[in-house]
């Protein structure tokens, strides 16, 4: 056997699903004994089976991704209650493996994947469980993306309706069914910080629940940005909420501004008043920047 | 070695792993540390704190960067990315050397992020190595090389894991990250002496030692980091500073970390032998016990 036969081979076992008591399967998925697929290429000693020695691996291999994703999403554990979060989670790293060296990387999918496997959750659940998804990777996102040198009030003078501003990396855009940022918070300072990686060996994550504010659905519009390298929820109202997600997919300034406005009643100068109130802020918080290509980012 | 070209002619003492319950007590208190070994991993990113924190850390530490997953041994190229995020982030902490594993963990393009025991045999020294002198070239610093706590062996091995970290570390040319706690761990896995490993590695390309603890369950012992240095490592690493000489030492403590100044404590604790070596006889501990599983 060759070293990357052998490798391609361990690689399969220990990434095949736990039983649910987090043990080795005994049977792979079409029916061959796991015992002498093991012994194939692993040796047994005076106390393990080759079975056995596999199983350390097989289990280290979940307690690991399975822990990994879990961190990024304390809110939805708590949502979904540990039984059907850890069932989630299985699900999810069966079909999303790891492709990249870092941890940080793994939950990136898991918002997206719920949205397509409702069956997850309760049906009453989904909507919710959505959002908190969203939110909990958006923290992710935000917490160590990049943050670009920020536009200037010089800057800003030379804009007409043709130019296009960028956004800061770091700056997510949610449109949400439930005000889960109070959710999201709560469970956030009941939740320790972590590494993304570590030496140590994984064990099973027992989570408490923590206590969770009572949610009523109502339409919320986020701006999840970091700021003094403190990630922060900000409550922004619909046409900003429209105006920034028009500016981030690249469209000019004057068509971001109708985008925003394009059905709302207010008055042209209740609608001036509002822009200025919109650039002054996003100006204060550095939102806006060079684009990537202009200028290195800075730390 | 106490200074040699494998660690980039450094002389540096005992030092523990940075972690994040530590660093409120670390900012407040700016406790004396030789220095601090950093998982790459966690500061290989674009921006936010750990970037911020590992910057103050920086204007008043030495900083020697400790991978997870260059993963030297897996079969196939080295991902670009991740030299490129791993090279900007040596020239941030100057590290004098960078250390990883001697394992694989990694096959077509998916991850198991986990430290997996190689084969040994002369194929896999050859790949390895071959894969240790691509790193060293494009980060242009000394890499150690560091033995992993193995549960499993191979029907495929030719050699033993003592021999197969010379085969590598003679063809790639590179350093050594003596992990004694991890050769403790294996010996009592695959049942060989220990201290057969340690006489075994050759002393001039030891650039650092880790000491850490370990959990011992009914069949298989584990490399936990998760409480002290158990005696028997004790007498692992006083040995290998008598065949090494002093070596920059680094205590790992990963799981249920205590506060800092009982892994300070613990880690300082290398001094007794450290200094030992240069005049009195080994203060070694009697009584061996053990973790209970
Ligand atoms: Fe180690």
């Amino acid at each position: 056997m060759t070293l990357l036969e052998l490798q391609r081979r361990m690689s399969n076992d220990v990434r095949r699903p736990l039983t649910s008591s987090f043990e080795m399967q005994q049977r792979t998925e079409d029916g061959q004994a796991m015992a002498d697929l093991a012994s194939t290429y692993i040796k047994p000693n005076d106390r393990l089976t080759s079975f056995d020695r596999l199983e350390i691996y097989n289990r280290q291999y979940w307690f690991r991704v399975i822990a990994a994703v879990s961190e990024d999403f304390p809110a939805l554990a708590a949502v979904l209650g540990s039984k059907r979060f850890d069932a989630l989670v299985l699900a999810y790293l069966k079909e999303n493996p790891s492709t990249s060296f870092t941890l940080r990387n793994l939950g990136a999918r898991l918002p997206m994947w719920l949205a397509d496997h409702p069956e997850f959750v309760p049906r009453m659940k989904h909507a919710l469980a959505l959002d908190v998804a969203q939110l909990e990777w958006a923290y992710v996102e935000s917490f160590d993306r990049l943050k670009m040198a920020a536009l200037t009030l010089e800057d800003f003078a030379g804009l007409d309706g043709d130019s296009r501003l960028s956004l800061q990396p770091h700056l997510q855009l949610l449109r949400l069914s439930y005000p889960v940022d109070e959710l999201v918070l709560a469970v956030r300072m009941q939740t320790p910080e972590s590494d993304i990686m570590s030496n140590a060996v994984s064990e099973m994550v027992v989570r408490t629940r923590p206590k969770l504010p009572g949610m009523r659905r109502s339409r919320v519009f986020l701006a999840v940005h970091r700021f003094d390298n403190s990630v922060y929820y900000r409550r922004i109202d619909h046409e900003a909420y429209l105006l920034l997600s028009a500016l981030q997919h690249g469209r000019t300034l004057g068509e971001s501004l109708e985008a925003a406005f394009a059905n709302s009643r207010l008055k042209p100068e209740m609608q001036a008043e509002k822009i200025q109130h919109y650039f002054a802020h996003a100006a204060e918080l550095g939102w806006f920047c060079h684009r990537p290509t202009d200028m290195i980012g800075v730390q | 070695m106490p200074a040699n070209r494998f660690n980039g002619f450094t002389d540096y003492g005992v030092g523990i792993g940075l972690r994040v319950p530590h660093y409120n007590h670390i900012f407040a208190e700016k406790p004396v540390v030789d220095w601090f070994e950093i998982i790459s991993e966690n500061y290989m990113v674009d921006g936010g704190r750990p970037l911020q924190v590992l910057d103050q850390i920086l204007d008043q530490y030495r900083v020697v960067q400790h991978g997870v997953s260059m993963y030297f041994g897996s079969a196939q190229p080295l991902d670009r990315e991740h030299l490129k995020r791993l090279k900007t982030l040596t020239r941030r902490t100057k590290t004098p050397w960078l250390s990883d594993h001697l394992c694989w963990g990694s096959v077509d393009g998916t991850y198991t992020h986990d430290l997996l025991p190689l084969p040994y045999t002369f194929e896999a020294a050859r790949i390895t190595a071959q894969r240790i002198r691509e790193v060293q070239d494009y980060l242009e610093i000394p890499i150690a090389v560091e033995n992993v706590s193995s549960y499993a062996e191979f029907h495929e091995s030719q050699m033993t894991e003592w021999e197969f970290l010379n085969e590598v570390v003679h063809a790639a040319d590179c350093g050594i990250l003596l992990d004694v706690n991890n050769i403790y761990v294996s010996s009592q896995n695959h049942r060989f002496d220990p201290m057969v490993y340690v006489d075994a590695v050759p002393a001039e390309r030891v650039a650092q030692i880790h000491i850490a603890g370990h959990s011992k369950f009914e069949k298989y012992t584990l490399d936990t980091h998760d409480h002290p240095v158990l005696d028997p490592v004790w007498k692992m690493y006083a040995r290998a500073i008598e065949r090494v000489g002093n070596t920059a030492t680094l205590l790992e403590w990963d799981d249920n970390i205590p506060t800092f100044d009982e892994v300070h404590n613990e880690a300082l604790k290398a001094n007794r032998y450290l200094h030992a070596n240069s005049s009195s006889p080994l203060p070694l501990e009697s009584t061996a016990h053990e973790a209970r599983a």
